[in-house]
């Protein structure tokens, strides 16, 4: 028997297994127990809980479960910290970062046989991904550090950051929210996933090894309890979670009222478009790298592949075959594809998951894992739009295949989500990929690749999953705030309109009388309650407005959706629409100006808001075409499109004064950047502004674009907020009003923006900006790879 | 044009029948994409998923060396150059590794020996009664351009002269022309002209450029009849790599789908370290499985990797690492 003869009967890989001793001997060095990361040492070991390596069960460490106490310690840490950091110049703290960066290389394979051991994702794949990734994200950040004062003008940081993050990237989601938010010159309390806090509290050694000031970086262990604690603590300025789609709604809501900045990177079930012309050998690998690449655990995997009917047959075969070429095995083995499931409870979760899709009427095609916590890399064929494999994010190695018969076909299902993270397309038609990919709701989509990530590059989502990026320019300003005007004294609450007759109205019987409607899909409507509700002037009342309901929110939510062109107009054609609208504004500016001064405000006051109005609206008119977007250095040979898109329908609820000025100000940035709107105008003077209707009407304004429905604000912008056919929601009113919007939007996760009606005064520089088109836009970023 | 009534292959060459080829046929690759970046990034994970260690990456070496095409193709060659390459395709490691490998007895050889065909009848000699094919190029290499006529008659002076396999060069100009009837005729008449010899078809890649033509030519040549397809001639610009060999293995599957034909792939040119052997083969048993590790389906055109191989081996014998100078030359 020669073994070497035998191995070339069969040409078996056999095993390469990664050297594990010297993570070993680290781990036996604290076999005591982990304590937090607080004030730059680490505490001692509290209540421990056991972290466990997945592929083996083997225990690997006990950790703190930490308290109320531990992170209020780590709070007060992080903020004593903070005002010192945030006045280091931008060169000190980017050479802190340089200097992570610099000492995550030289501790890369400490780092990587420690995540494989920690989360069970193989060795290959932290080795060549996560950790060079995490340096990639800090030299990178360095380099904002350094240069945010020039490119980031007039930003300030937030302040004291609370951080949790998910498990399926443990150390390359803490690069993601350490990275900017020290560069910004925030600090950071973050919590590590608690089936993986390991290589954070190795990340702790290294910050403490390059010196990092003590207080700036602060870690937390434990479960969601510890998280929970971070979230209700008052002491932070802004919450940053990556993880489910269910705890980021949850968050949103606990949140609400709190003035805390949050940012959320939820779920996702990411469509996996293949195309008839596609390399389908090339797709066939992307699914590989889709669902395949760490266990499918991974928020962005493309798990729903569409592919086009007329070569799911070949594509599939191709598919089968190679994904029984893979290795489901020991993470540190260097030829393991796949390693285990992060932990038990999860592996439960997927077969569940499977065994109902089972039930509804999938057939599974799957490759062979282990015992213990392996779960085999799995096809599902024959899923349908509406069965829960399609629907439900699984969090594992499990694609699903549908077919489709034309482009459009195809962008109906891809969008047929409530989630829109990432989306990935296959076609070598440009033409077909740039189309498909302007169509798709997601924030990333990636043309001919697939799970392609840069530091350079936005990542975040659209709908459910989540709002908020990480990466590039975007990624540094959800660790910045706009200096936020505050008021001398809050809007007060405007009392309750009243839908009954009243006292007389100015010149009744002396002129014709003029009815305010609404304005719903370019046309006047009545309200559905068929109340009005008096508008008061400085003496008495001036005009009767009519009082909205649920219902005209919901018609005009659907007449907002049919205004589809409006968002695929060129920039240069909403322009022109604006232009005019400033233009005939102007022609009637007397008459608004009466209007105003009938409501109480000085004929120079009413004046000079119908002027700003007018010059505002050319402001927003020029910049309808250049509100650019950006292209990101990545990859080389990749072109990485960040595209300013609309939020699609938003719901923009005016404060009460300057009515006319406030109205102008919400609504034409907002449909300036292509977004259909459904304003709610001042609720004590809504007449300025259903007056402007009949300006829009001979502006061109396409029907729908904006929709005006009067009546008592909160109880409209609350219908407005909980709208699932709404992406987002502006409200300027009273702190309690605020309140109650954040909360109501965590339905769908639609972005909101709340602030006090009385912070901005409109007239000012306060009332325009390049932050309202921020707010009225997401970036979604397409990678285009090239090559012949 | 038909390839029909083809004689067949000596025995001692091949596991399987020879690929009998197709009518041309269009379809099977007019239009079919072959995405650039998707092709890299699937070769550059290839070395990534896959690893051999210790007695495997020995026994994964000593298998290359059996799929070596031992492989001289210089202006100064001579006989002597010849019969010294010849003793090292027979004697491929020093006998203290063999002996320290336990292969002793397995009579290990490299796959082949490559010559121009002048250099036939010293390879043949040299090589008499060890059952070591000799190929020869032929058809006017590197560039092929010369009259058809002529090409043809070299094929049939050099399998006269005793070569086993023919390597020989397509007309770039009908690729680049996308004359696809010109490239079938020509390599049909260069099979017809092989006889009992197996052709392999240099596609000299770096010369046609794009993944697409590489399929392309691939396919034409195969329906033509090739036994085996090949990427360079080791003269053109860019030689063997690994995105044109996946384009080229993939061909070669699709063929085999399509027509039941088994077809071999000789990569060429370039691929100078062990690693590269390996890389190689992880290719040929990721996308085919392995009876394409085997060298009637599989041989890697090199001429200094074998030196390299040798030290690995070596280093896996003693545990030390190896002197280039205390190997014999090739």
């Amino acid at each position: 028997m020669n073994t070497i003869t035998d191995i070339l009967a069969t040409m078996d890989y056999g095993t390469a297994p990664e050297d594990s001793a010297i993570v070993r001997d680290w781990l036996k060095k604290h076999e005591t127990g982990f304590g937090h990361f607080v004030d730059g040492a680490f505490t001692a070991p509290g209540e421990l809980f056991e972290v466990r390596a997945p592929a083996s069960g083997e225990l690997l460490a006990s950790v703190t479960q930490g308290s109320e106490d531990d992170v209020d310690t780590a709070v007060r840490a992080a903020r004593a910290a903070q005002p010192g950091w945030a006045s280091l110049s931008g060169h000190e703290r980017a050479k802190y970062l340089y200097a992570i960066a610099r000492h995550v290389q030289q501790h890369a394979r400490f780092l990587a046989v420690l995540e494989s051991l920690d989360n069970g994702k193989p060795i290959r794949e932290s080795r060549d991904a996560d950790v060079p990734l995490v340096a990639r994200h800090f030299y990178h950040h360095a380099g904002w550090a350094e240069i945010m004062e020039d490119e980031l003008p007039g930003t300030a940081p937030h302040g004291v950051c609370g951080q949790i993050i998910p498990w399926n990237f443990p150390l390359l989601m803490l690069a993601w929210k350490v990275a900017p938010a020290l560069a910004a010159g925030n600090t950071v309390v973050l919590k590590p996933a608690e089936y993986t806090p390991l290589t954070a509290l190795a990340f702790a050694e290294i910050a403490a090894e390059v010196g990092l000031p003590k207080g700036v970086l602060n870690i937390v262990t434990g479960d969601g309890r510890t998280g929970a604690a971070i979230v209700a603590h008052e002491g932070l300025d802004k919450i940053a979670f990556t993880g489910s789609t269910e705890v980021g709604r949850r968050i949103r809501r606990e949140t609400a009222g709190t003035g805390k900045s949050l940012t959320l990177e939820l779920g996702g079930k990411s469509p996996f478009v293949v195309f008839a012309d596609a390399d389908l050998d090339a797709a066939v690998e992307g699914v590989v790298d889709a669902i395949w690449f760490n266990a499918g655990q991974v928020c962005c995997a493309g798990a729903r592949v569409l592919v086009a009917e007329s070569v799911a047959k070949r594509f599939e075969d191709l598919l089968e075959k190679r994904m029984r070429q893979l290795r489901v095995g020991d993470p540190l083995d260097k030829n393991t594809d796949m390693g285990a499931i992060v932990h038990p409870m999860q592996l439960e979760r997927i077969k569940g998951l499977i065994e109902k899709g089972v039930s509804e009427g999938a057939e599974l095609v799957q490759g062979t894992a282990p015992e213990g916590c392996f779960f085999p890399p799995t096809i599902a064929m024959k899923v349908e739009p509406a069965s829960t494999l399609a629907t439900e994010e699984i969090f594992g190695p499990v694609a699903t295949v549908t077919t489709f018969r034309t482009p459009e076909d195809a962008v109906a299902l891809a969008n047929n989500t409530r989630y829109g993270l990432a989306a990935s397309i296959w076609s070598e038609n440009v033409n077909l990929c740039l189309d498909i990919a302007a169509q798709v709701k997601a924030g990333v989509v990636w043309i001919n690749c697939t799970n392609v990530f840069d530091a350079g590059a936005g990542f975040g989502g659209y709908r459910e999953s989540g709002f908020g990026r990480e990466g590039g320019r975007e990624g540094m300003m959800a660790y910045l705030a706009h200096p936020k005007p505050k008021a001398r004294k809050p809007e007060a609450a405007p009392s309750a309109p009243v839908g009954q007759p009243g006292e007389a109205l100015p010149g009744a019987g002396a002129r014709i009388d003029r009815t305010a409607k609404f304005y719903i899909g370019g046309k006047q409507a009545r309200p559905d309650s068929g109340y009005s509700y008096a508008v008061s002037g400085p003496n008495g009342p001036v005009g009767l407005a009519g009082l909205g309901n649920r219902k005209d929110i919901r018609n005009a939510v659907e007449a907002a959706h049919k205004a589809k062109g409006w968002g695929k107009a060129t920039g240069h054609n909403r322009a022109q629409v604006l232009y005019y609208l400033a233009e005939n504004l102007s022609a009637r500016a007397g008459e608004f100006a009466e209007r105003l001064t009938s409501f109480g405000a000085s004929k120079t006051a009413a004046q000079a808001e119908v002027e700003t109005a007018i010059r505002r609206t050319f402001w927003y008119a020029a910049q309808a075409d250049k509100f650019d977007g950006a292209v990101h250095q990545t990859k080389s040979a990749h072109v990485t499109l960040a595209m300013h898109e609309p939020l699609g329908v938003m719901g923009i609820a005016c404060p009460t004064a300057q009515p006319l000025l406030g109205f102008v100000s919400l609504v034409l940035p907002a449909i300036a950047m292509g977004n259909a709107v459904i304003a709610l105008p001042s609720q004590t003077h809504p007449l300025a502004a259903t007056d402007l209707y009949q300006v829009f009407d001979t502006s061109d304004l396409p029907g729908g674009v904006v929709n005006i429905v009067a009546g008592e604000r909160d109880a409209l912008a609350k219908t407005l907020a909980e709208h699932d056919d709404v992406a987002g929601i502006w409200y300027f009113g009273t702190k309690d009003g605020g309140r109650m919007i954040e909360k109501a939007s965590a339905g769908n996760l639609k972005q909101s923006w709340v602030e006090d009606g009385a912070a901005r005064d409109w007239l000012s520089k306060d009332g325009q900006g390049r932050g309202f088109l921020h707010r009225a836009t997401q970036i979604k970023n397409i990678w285009v790879p090239y090559g012949e | 044009m038909t390839t029909a009534a083809l004689p067949d292959q000596p025995e001692s060459l091949s596991n399987h029948p020879r690929n009998l080829g197709t009518p041309l046929d269009a379809a099977m690759f007019e239009g079919r994409a072959v995405n650039r970046s998707a092709a890299e990034r699937r070769a550059a994970t290839l070395t990534t998923r896959r690893s051999v260690k210790k007695t495997y990456q020995a026994a994964w070496l000593v298998n290359a060396i059996r799929c070596i095409d031992l492989t001289t193709l210089a202006g100064d060659d001579t006989e002597g150059r010849v019969q010294r390459l010849c003793a090292k395709a027979r004697q491929p490691l020093a006998p203290r590794i063999v002996e320290g490998l336990g292969l002793s007895e397995m009579g290990l050889t490299t796959g082949a020996v490559c010559v121009y065909p002048t250099m036939v009848p010293h390879a043949v000699k040299a090589l008499r009664g060890t059952g070591i094919p000799v190929a020869s190029v032929a058809t006017g290499f590197p560039a092929g351009l010369m009259p058809l006529h002529l090409r043809l008659e070299e094929i049939r002076w050099t399998v006269d002269q005793g070569a086993d396999e023919i390597d020989i060069v397509i007309t770039r100009e009908h690729v680049l022309k996308r004359d696809w009837a010109a490239l079938y005729d020509e390599v049909a008449a260069m099979r017809e002209a092989c006889g009992k010899a197996h052709l392999k078809a240099i596609l000299a890649t770096g010369d046609i450029a794009t993944l697409r033509n590489v399929y392309a030519a691939s396919m034409v040549a195969m329906q033509a009849g090739a036994d085996f397809i090949k990427t360079s001639t080791g003269k053109e610009g860019v030689n063997a790599t690994l995105p044109v060999s996946l384009t080229m293995v993939r061909a070669l599957r699709d063929y085999g789908d399509a027509t039941g034909h088994r077809v071999g792939f000789k990569p060429a040119g370039g691929m100078k370290s062990a690693k590269d052997s390996l890389a190689w083969q992880y290719l040929m048993k990721e996308e085919l499985g392995n009876d394409w590790l085997q060298p009637d389906l599989f041989r890697l055109g090199a001429s200094s990797m074998l030196g390299d191989i040798e030290r690995q081996l070596e280093h896996h014998v003693t545990g030390r690492y190896a002197a280039a100078h205390r190997h014999s030359l090739a």
